[in-house]
């Protein structure tokens, strides 16, 4: 009944081409049956193919009689022969058998053509008093006694009622029909619209994946720009940087004292642009997850200590308090030496920057743990657990973060307050980097803010397994 | 428009378009109530428990021509919302003209005005010319209240390129005129692109002049 492969609209404009398609045997046999129950009327449908769909009679005495005959067998077959393959136009068909019997032949339409036909009979009409000639006259055998006895035994309609009768059935099997081709045009649309809005989907998604792999491309290329320029400028910077520290060694001979003062200003600014340098490659290589890290057993202590007498000085001028806390039984980190500096040391930096004078700025270290992907929510025995870990954490009393700013400060060239840029100097990449480089050691970074109160940064950096 | 020389006849597709709720399956409805039965067939139509189309409705009208040629005119309607868009463009597949259906309440302005957007983007992913198949427009529910004034659909007439029609089909009003309009602006058409008369010897003026008789309300029935 599903024509997978039939394009929705030919099922549309198409008609119901064959009964049997719309039509079941089980449904119109049914029909018939209850036809024959009723009326007593045999009831045969043919299709417009001329397959029988239903065949719905009781044999007839006066015809099983006829068939004993050798002639009367012949002539039977030859009329029931001639019923089946009658075909009318528009019109119910009336054709008589040489028994006085009839066969009522009704075409079946849909949306004005022929689909199949059925046949009632055969009865005799109500009026007919006795049997034709014919009857007798078909074999030269027959009974004509026995013949009358099953002959007055016949079903007997009136023709006009015949005619209602038949009306009925054929608006019957006709709404059958329409049913059929409702259900089957509404099938047929419902896997079609499926199919038409599957083909739509996975265009926009092929257009989606497209331009997402665009996007990804055009990010790589951003990445790989930032490395390499940065690393073609910092190399006349090297140079630069280089002369003025001959310069100022009087490499090119005594200086002026205003010499000397314009040389440190090159100098200071130079180095700062190496810095920001410096971070634009590591953000590059960071992003285009290129940096390459070492990995061994690091003291917290030592690292905590180094970073202190690294950040002392500036503390002393700005005259902030510096205080180093490292918890008992803190584990080695499992990292990169160079890096780990760099994120404590970006954080401090940051912390020192921000708090005003007569502030604190604390650098501790505890024991933690991590957790691994997946470890809380649904199915978390099955994920791991947490692993050993070190906290860091960067606290201070300076001006605090506004709520609202905290999801964004991770992200590169994300300056909370613009106006401070200048005061404060950075180009917004600190963080950034920091978050990079904290993911790329397999560690975790949060932060938490009150305005006016202070900032505590925690990185969370996976211990080193020989002494967890 | 598909030709069956076998059974000599024409079957030409007409599609109902236009926003939700504009009236596209009370057009068919009101054209099955007036119509005559020796023309109109069945009704048939798919819809959810709440009377929304959910795939089409379809109604087959049938005529004679003077050269022996069965016409048959199938009317369809697509379901009107914007869920069913797929649906829609499949409805819309092969279709020889169409009639768009528009809420004449102020209100509907923008859901008319995406309707036939959609109606011409689904036309041309289904390979039909939209500057080319005959559309007309009709303008239902003359009735509401805070619909465009008469004076303002004229002034629309004028402009547009599509006939406008005017109906309230709920009581039947103007859906014979623009079912007739419709298939006047097919038919046209159909005898440009296939010479009609000259392969099959339909004359556009006696077609149409046996499609108004056909079209002819049914006695005893009036438009409400």
């Amino acid at each position: 009944m599903m024509q997978d492969d039939t394009n929705a609209a030919d099922i549309l404009m198409g008609d119901v081409v064959r009964l049997e398609d719309v039509l079941s045997r089980e449904s119109v046999t049914s029909v018939s049956k209850s036809f024959f129950a009723l009326f007593g009327l045999p009831v045969r449908v043919i299709s417009h193919e001329g397959d029988l769909l239903a065949d719905i009679h009781r044999d007839r005495p006066l015809c099983n009689y006829l068939n004993t005959l050798s002639a009367g067998e012949h002539a039977c077959a030859n009329t029931v022969e001639v019923v089946r393959d009658l075909e009318p136009d528009g019109h119910s068909v009336v054709h008589p058998c040489f028994t006085g019997a009839v066969y009522r032949v009704v075409p079946l339409e849909y949306q004005g053509r022929p689909i199949g036909r059925f046949i009632v009979g055969p009865y005799v009409p109500a009026d007919t008093q006795a049997p034709p000639p014919s009857l007798t006259a078909v074999d030269p055998a027959i009974d004509a006694p026995i013949a009358r006895k099953h002959f007055d035994r016949m079903p007997r309609v009136r023709e006009d009622i015949a005619e209602e009768l038949s009306a009925h059935l054929k608006k019957v099997l006709e709404l059958l029909v329409f049913s059929g081709h409702r259900a089957q045009l509404a099938s047929t649309m419902q896997v079609a619209s499926v199919r038409e809005n599957y083909r739509e989907l996975a265009e926009k998604n092929e257009a989606l994946k497209t331009s997402y792999e665009e996007l990804k491309k055009v990010d790589q290329l951003k990445s790989t720009f930032l490395a390499t320029v940065s690393h073609e400028l910092r190399t006349p910077l090297t140079s630069i940087i280089g002369y003025t520290e001959m310069l100022e060694g009087g490499a090119a001979g005594p200086l002026s004292d205003d010499q000397v003062e314009f040389l440190e200003t090159i100098r200071g600014k130079a180095d700062q642009l190496l810095g920001l340098i410096s971070s634009l490659l590591d953000l590059g290589r960071l992003e285009a997850k290129n940096l390459e890290l070492q990995r061994e057993a690091v003291d917290p202590h030592a690292l905590l200590a180094d970073v202190g007498s690294t950040v002392v000085p500036n503390a002393n001028r700005r005259n902030v308090a510096l205080d180093i806390d490292l918890a008992e039984r803190t584990p080695k980190i499992s990292g990169d030496p160079v890096r780990l500096r760099q994120i404590l040391l970006n954080l401090a930096d940051n912390a020192l920057k921000f708090t005003h004078e007569g502030g604190r700025v604390v650098l501790s270290a505890e024991p933690g743990e991590l957790e691994a992907a997946g470890s809380s929510g649904l199915g978390a025995a099955l994920f791991g657990g947490s692993r050993p870990a070190v906290v860091l954490r960067v606290r201070d009393t300076g001006i605090g973060i506004p709520e609202e700013k905290l999801p964004r400060i991770f992200d590169a060239f994300y300056q909370i307050d613009a106006g401070t840029t200048r005061a404060t100097g950075g180009a917004g990449l600190g963080l950034a980097i920091v978050k990079q480089l904290v993911d790329a050691h397999g560690g975790t970074i949060g932060v938490t803010s009150t305005a006016g109160k202070g900032t505590i940064f925690t990185v969370t950096l996976p211990a080193d397994d020989d002494n967890a | 428009m598909q030709v069956d020389f076998a059974a000599k006849e024409l079957t030409v597709k007409l599609v109902y378009y236009g926003p939700a709720l504009s009236g596209k399956t009370t057009n068919l409805r009101a054209i099955h109530w007036l119509g005559t039965s020796n023309a109109c067939g069945d009704l048939m139509t798919l819809e959810t428990q709440n009377d929304r189309t959910l795939f089409f409705d379809m109604l087959p009208i049938t005529v004679s021509s003077q050269s022996g040629l069965k016409i048959r005119l199938k009317l369809f309607t697509v379901p009107g919302q914007v869920m069913h868009n797929a649906t829609r463009r499949l409805v819309l597949q092969g279709t020889d003209g169409v009639a768009f259906i528009a809420d004449s309440q102020r209100s509907e302005a923008d859901a008319n005005r995406e309707s036939f957007l959609s109606l011409k983007q689904n036309l041309a992913e289904n390979g039909i010319d939209p500057e080319r198949v005959p559309i007309v427009i009709q303008f239902n529910k003359r009735d509401m209240n805070d619909v465009r004034t008469d004076e303002e659909l004229e002034a629309i007439a004028r402009r547009s390129r599509e006939p406008i029609y005017k109906a309230v089909a709920t009581r039947g009003y103007g859906v014979m005129q623009t079912l007739r309009g419709l298939i006047r602006e097919t038919w046209n058409q159909l005898e440009e692109e296939h010479q009609l008369e000259k392969n099959f010897g339909i004359s556009p003026v006696r077609f149409m002049n046996e499609i108004e008789s056909k079209l002819k309300h049914r006695p005893g029935r009036r438009e409400r």
